[in-house]
């Protein structure tokens, strides 16, 4: 049996977790420019080209890649720091650059043909024909599925499409389609899709009430917190809300997705790489999690799945909490 | 003066019975003064079989009236079923209007209208986009006044249109969260979204109303209007004013609008008499101003 071989692509938001990331194992590392360009746009997050260079340099010389991202869609107007940012990851020598807007693809594969392209998960490409859109018309590669899949679907879609599949294996969890989600901007003004931050950290506030820890985003109260309660930090779809009177996670629990039990099924469906999410995690977390993947990964090609079960990274999800969403479809 | 802007009536996104949601087509063929109207289930495609039966039907009134009919898909496809539903679509011998980028390549070079849920946020993806077919856009729901100016500079002959009225979808997913509401999952749903004929309201701890689940979609709460816009919309070229479906009176929705773009009614009395139409729901507009989506201009005036 001629199985792919697991690529292992891990975050980096920072110079220091790349080499954290490259040193536990990884692959492969993605990360992003120093602004609204990529999906991760924090503060004190991402690296400027001369970070970028020796970043790629670091993982170029143990044999390793870089992946950029530039996975925002540009701001009518004001195409000019998408447009840069694709020439430079091109000159810098990206192992390939990740996009997501139609007209940045388009602009990549006109300006720079023989750049390996991967589609991102921003692109919201759920479907055989959405794919083939994309690797028809700007040549991508590979493409990052949105987390709304079951494994069966997946390995249809990847029977089918003839590109390389990514799919998300550890980290937060988006339960709405990637990159079709209007909520955080709905209450800051602050748009995911253009500005590369979904609930901004400067819309967030901590508000004591009633013997109560209130997390607000954008003024609206997103949960409310007992004294010993952990706080979760206010995403809109994590929040408790009131329907029909019943106080819920009415959109998704405090929960991380972990698929290490899941490895050997998304290997047969023929998945080309496991993506870690984080970038906006620090260097021990990142090592941490890669080096369990690793593990798991290399156990699997030596015919030991199973052996690092999904509990080693209890302690790095959300409320102590794991789910493998939308890859079982009872999650729906 | 009758104005060149044209009106149409949106996809209805919730899961009316049939007989009602005929009765609605009925009565927007017969009564409401709008140039197009959308049919074809977008939310969900578990519901598609209950109305699509109709749609022959419901078209050939609506055409018979001298209305096009435009044939709206699925915001996100992920089945092989859903394939199928839109190669469907595009045999159906109606305009298709595309709301998952897999439309494009069903069509087969086919004229189309890009749907608000395909992320179009700049000048070249519209080119891209026209380049491919695209002879109508429907502006994004984040579009700002200031986007939406500088996508009409570069449109060429294509026409774009706005959702001028109703719930703004915010979001879709693979999971129901009308389903998970009521303690039930997608697959065993007992289509309960048909409960709520403007969807779910979704409150937050405080008691405030925010969001509206609708079966797999996140909606707002609050019906975006943009009445008072109307002379900025014409003078940027927005050339057509998308009313969405909601449970309230759609033909003196619509009648209202059609008034105001041929200058029968100010922009102002335009709002104020949606306001009486719909007194319980919030108006929004925070979009359009760039913007957070739930602000409203007119508590500012008030």
């Amino acid at each position: 049996m001629n199985e792919p071989y697991l690529e292992l692509v891990c975050p980096a938001g920072t110079p220091a977790a790349l080499r954290a990331a490259v040193d536990a194992g990884a692959d492969t590392v993605y990360c992003g420019f120093r602004d609204e360009t990529n999906a991760r746009n924090f503060p004190g997050l991402n690296f400027d080209r001369r970070e970028m260079k020796e970043g790629i340099a670091y993982a170029h010389a143990k044999g390793r890649k870089v992946l950029i991202a530039i996975n925002t869609f540009p701001k009518a107007g004001n195409a000019q720091p998408w447009h840069r940012a694709v020439d430079d990851a091109h000159s810098l020598g990206a192992d390939a650059i990740i996009l997501a807007d139609i007209g940045l693809l388009d602009y990549a594969h006109r300006t720079h043909p023989g750049q390996r392209l991967h589609l991102s998960v921003q692109a919201a490409a759920s479907n055989a024909s959405a794919i083939a859109f994309y690797r028809d018309r700007f040549d991508v590669k590979r493409v990052v599925l949105p987390r709304v899949l079951t494994v069966d679907e997946i390995a249809k879609l990847t029977r089918e499409i003839g590109v390389e599949t990514e799919v998300f294996a550890f980290g937060g969890l988006c339960v709405m389609a990637e990159g079709r989600c209007a909520l955080s901007s709905y209450l800051t003004g602050t748009s995911p899709n253009s500005q590369g931050a979904c609930a901004p950290a400067s819309h967030v506030r901590y508000d004591e009430e009633g013997g109560k820890l209130l997390s607000r985003l954008g003024g609206i109260t997103i949960n409310s917190f007992e004294k010993n309660e952990p706080a979760g930090y206010p995403t809109p779809c994590k929040g408790r809300f009131v329907a029909d009177g019943k106080t819920s996670y009415l959109f998704e629990d405090p929960v991380s997705l972990n698929t290490i039990d899941i490895l050997p099924q998304l290997k047969a469906a023929g998945v080309k790489a496991l993506k870690i999410e984080g970038r906006q995690r620090g260097k021990a977390y990142v090592a941490e999690v890669v080096g369990t993947f690793r593990k798991a990964i290399d156990q699997l090609a030596g015919g030991h799945g199973g052996a690092v079960g999904a509990g080693a990274l209890s302690q790095h999800s959300e409320g102590g909490r794991q789910t493998t969403g939308a890859y079982k479809k009872s999650w729906r | 003066m009758t104005s060149s802007q044209k009106l149409s009536i949106g996809p209805l996104l919730f899961h009316w019975t049939p007989e009602r949601r005929r009765d609605f087509y009925f009565r927007m063929a017969d009564e409401a003064p709008v140039d197009s109207v959308h049919l074809g289930e977008v939310v969900c495609s578990k519901r598609s079989p209950f109305f699509d039966p109709m749609i022959p039907e419901v078209a050939e009134r609506l055409q018979k009236a001298g209305k096009e009919v435009v044939l709206s898909t699925l915001a996100l496809v992920t089945s092989e079923r859903e394939m199928e539903a839109l190669a469907g679509a595009a045999d159906a011998g109606l305009m298709v209007e595309v709301n998952d980028v897999a439309g494009i390549p069903a069509l087969n070079g086919q004229p189309f209208v890009v749907g608000p849920y395909v992320n179009l946020f700049n000048e070249d993806t519209l080119k891209v986009f026209a380049g491919l077919g695209a002879v109508r856009a429907c502006l994004h729901v984040e579009a700002s006044a200031q986007m939406a100016a500088l996508l009409s500079k570069a449109k060429g002959d294509m026409e774009l249109e706005m959702m001028v009225f109703g719930r703004l979808p915010l979001t879709v997913s693979a999971r129901c969260y009308h389903a998970r509401a009521h303690g039930l999952a997608k697959d065993s749903c007992q289509y309960v979204c048909g409960l709520d004929a403007d969807g779910k309201p979704v409150d937050t701890l405080d008691g405030q109303n925010i969001l509206i689940v609708n079966g797999t979609e996140t909606m707002s709460h609050g019906y975006v209007e943009l009445a008072a816009k109307l002379p900025e919309l014409r003078e940027i070229g927005i050339g057509r004013m998308r009313l969405m479906p909601q449970d309230a009176d759609m033909v003196a929705v619509a009648s209202l609008w059609r008034n105001a773009l041929d200058g029968k009614i100010s922009p102002d009395e335009t709002g104020s008499r949606l306001r009486e139409l719909c007194p319980d729901v919030p108006f929004v507009d925070g979009y359009w101003q760039g913007r957070e989506g739930l602000a409203w201009s007119g508590d500012e005036a008030e």
